[in-house]
């Protein structure tokens, strides 16, 4: 368990990075860094999100399968770290040079 | 050749069931070929004829129905927990995730998702890949043909549509639009007819925004520039209204019967104050009331348009339209009924000082009146059927003027970003875009907007989106291509020079006009004093006086040629008959006759 939060705490300390989330495969947001209504409203939608990217990918060529997804918005940037079981989500916003 | 068939049935059996029986062919008619009508015609050999092996198709259109659409928006709750845990317990959750974390699996993933991760976000962090490259670059201008585009059309919600009169902008940009919905034909309305105007949502054109109800229908509706929740609307019958969105659709207050207006108040403007409060109304009683929305109990101002300068009520020229810049605020200007411009100054020490200088104007009502923001000097007025352009200082005529139209001009204004562009609007439901700098003598651009006649037209702000309402109160929304609304080079010198060199004409045209007018004055005072010698009567002014007089001179000058010639003849005959005399030749005789 140490591990997870050694790679939580990493990833925070990076520079623009708001918010951490990991989400298992119902949708259910497991850690997070973030308070709780945004933490469900990110979780709910984003699950989805992901989840139509993967079987857009498989769609398209069922022998590919869908490794990251970045949303970039005006604000800031959503990416999301799939996997089988669980979803890994961190916000990060730009740097204004 | 006809072919006739000629059947029989009993006059007895009209009416019956058909029975259907079955026959033998008959040959009615054999139409022989007749091969002398095969000298008519020339064979053609070879024939080329085109073949193609596709398919056929054919184009169908469809236009779907409206739909009215409504945003909804959706709130995520918890959810997804399984059947076991309470979402709302804490300990519940917390005790569910501290067993999630505690898998294996758990703990690999996020090791591995945790790096990938980590390496995107190195990525970002790196460079950024969205910045600006070019941020100063100059976009080369492409001359493309002006051209608008309609992106929405507003209709009236009401079953017995009524005119929309009048448009206004939203001040903070081009989000809402406020229209005023009216019927102008004299007691034209049924008692059913709706009352409402509207605010519309420039992205919603299912349902108005907001509605406000007046006692009596808006002819015109204005935002306050400096406050944007409120605002002013002229009645049918006269009074003055204001609203605050915040406050709901009633009217926060009303100007009393007594004080308002006889007529229709057609245009009510905002003054610039300190307070923001102030405002003028105009109506085609003759009358301009200047308002406080603080207290609306009576007028703060009166002035009656009275050319006379006597502040006669009676000889009151009927106002169309106003005109009032922010940046000259004790000057404004009224368009009449009668055609005539008329500046005016508030801030005169006497009414009749008020009124500064009439301009001829329109031979019908001015229906719009606006100066040029980049131009004070010079202003546009609509009416009849041209659109006339003014400088301030020639009172005699204007010094640019568009084209004769085929159909009425209901309304104007100038494009608030170009100097040289103006807009009209047409009684044949055409908006016409008027580029001077680029052609005088035909607009720029031409638009057939729908086929009702437009009555009310305003520009946005920032010059690309134009509203135009129409007699059956559909606003369309038009957005202008690009050469429209962006300046051009050289742009103000162009039209600083065209205006000057226009006023300059009409001053010259002037001057030379008031020349010509006085010689002639001069010339027929001088005519009327020789005649008052011989006829003792007045001034030779008079066409048929003129007309006698010129065949009196024409006579008494062939009369005398006359009698010089008989004289000469004479003269002749006398000099032949005593013989030679001073050899004086014929011709300087005829001459010295002539002369005579």
């Amino acid at each position: 368990m140490s591990e997870v939060e050694e790679t939580i705490k990493r990833i925070q300390s990076h520079k623009g990075v708001s918010g951490i989330i990991i989400v298992n495969a119902d949708g259910i947001p497991i850690r997070t860094t973030l308070d709780n209504s945004t933490t469900v409203q990110y979780s709910g939608l984003i699950h989805q999100l992901a989840a139509k990217a993967k079987s857009t990918v498989r769609d398209l060529d069922p022998q590919n399968d869908l490794t990251f997804l970045r949303i970039r918005s005006k604000k800031h940037e959503i990416m999301v770290a799939p996997d089988k079981e669980y979803l890994l989500i961190v916000i990060q916003s730009p740097n204004e040079v | 050749m006809e072919i006739v068939y000629v059947y029989t049935k009993k006059r007895a059996e009209f009416g019956r069931q058909c029975n259907f029986t079955d026959r033998s062919a008959e040959l009615h008619v054999d139409i022989v070929p007749d091969p002398t009508l095969a000298e008519n015609f020339i064979e053609r050999n070879p024939v080329d004829s085109g073949i193609q092996c596709v398919q056929e198709m054919s184009e169908h259109e469809i236009n779907t129905e409206r739909f009215e659409t409504g945003s909804r928006g959706i709130n995520h709750t918890e959810g997804g927990w399984p059947k076991d845990v309470n979402p709302q317990e804490v300990e519940q959750v917390s005790r569910y995730r501290k067993k999630v974390e505690k898998d294996e699996i758990y703990v690999n993933t996020i090791q591995q998702l945790g790096s990938i991760m980590e390496h995107t976000i190195k990525q970002n962090n790196a460079i950024d890949i969205y910045e600006e490259y070019f941020e100063n670059l100059q976009l080369d201008e492409v001359e493309d043909t002006p051209s608008a585009k309609t992106i929405n059309v507003f209709r009236d919600p009401n079953e017995i549509k009524r005119t929309s009169t009048h448009i206004s902008w939203f001040p903070d940009g081009p989000r809402k639009l406020a229209v005023a919905y009216c019927n102008l034909e004299f007691q034209g309305s049924s008692p059913d007819t709706s009352m409402d105007s509207y605010i519309w949502d420039v992205e919603n054109p299912n349902k108005p925004e907001m509605t406000l109800k007046p006692v009596s229908p808006l002819v015109c509706l204005e935002y306050n520039p400096k406050d944007s929740h409120v605002l002013l609307g002229g009645c049918y019958n006269g009074q003055i209204a204001y609203w605050d969105v915040r406050k709901g659709s009633q009217p926060v207050e009303m100007s009393p019967i007594e004080h308002s207006h006889r007529d229709p108040a057609y245009k009510a403007i905002w003054i610039t104050s300190k307070t923001g409060t102030e405002c003028f109304s105009a109506s085609s009683d003759g009358q301009v009331l200047w308002w406080d929305i603080r207290k609306m109990g009576e007028p703060t101002e009166k002035l009656i348009l009275d050319p006379t300068k006597k502040q006669d009520p009676t000889k009151a020229l009927g106002a169309m339209s106003l005109e009032y810049e922010s940046t000259m605020p004790t000057k404004f200007m009224v368009g009449s009924e009668q055609g005539s411009v008329i500046a005016c100054n508030r801030k005169a020490k006497t009414p009749a000082e008020k009124i500064v200088a009439i301009y001829p104007g329109h031979l019908g009502p001015v229906y719009s009146l606006q100066r040029n923001s980049f131009f004070p000097k010079n202003f546009l007025s609509v009416g009849d059927w041209k659109a006339r352009i003014w400088s301030e200082d020639i009172r005699e005529s204007s010094i640019m003027w568009t084209k004769q139209y085929q159909s009425y001009l209901t309304d104007g204004c100038w494009s608030p970003v170009r100097p040289s562009v103006f807009f009209i609007t047409k009684m044949d439901g055409t908006l016409d875009v008027w580029d001077i700098i680029f052609k005088q003598n035909d607009p720029t651009l031409s638009l057939q907007v729908c086929d009702e006649p437009l009555h009310s037209l305003r520009v946005q702000d920032q010059g690309r989106l134009v509203a135009c309402g129409s007699h059956t109160g559909t606003t369309t929304l038009l957005e202008l291509s690009d050469s429209l609304y962006t300046l051009q080079r050289n742009e103000k010198n162009l039209v600083t020079a065209m205006f000057e060199r226009e006023t300059r004409r009409e001053k010259i045209l002037d001057t030379r006009h008031r020349e010509m007018k006085i010689k002639e004055r001069a010339k027929s005072s001088a005519d009327g004093g020789k005649e008052k010698e011989e006829e003792g009567g007045e001034a030779a002014l008079d066409e048929e006086d003129l007309y006698a007089k010129a065949e009196n001179e024409f006579w008494s000058i062939i009369n005398q040629e006359k009698k010089n010639i008989e004289k000469k003849k004479e003269a002749d005959m006398d000099k032949a008959d005593p013989g030679k005399q001073s050899p004086i030749p014929e011709d300087g005789d005829q001459d010295q006759g002539g002369e005579n």
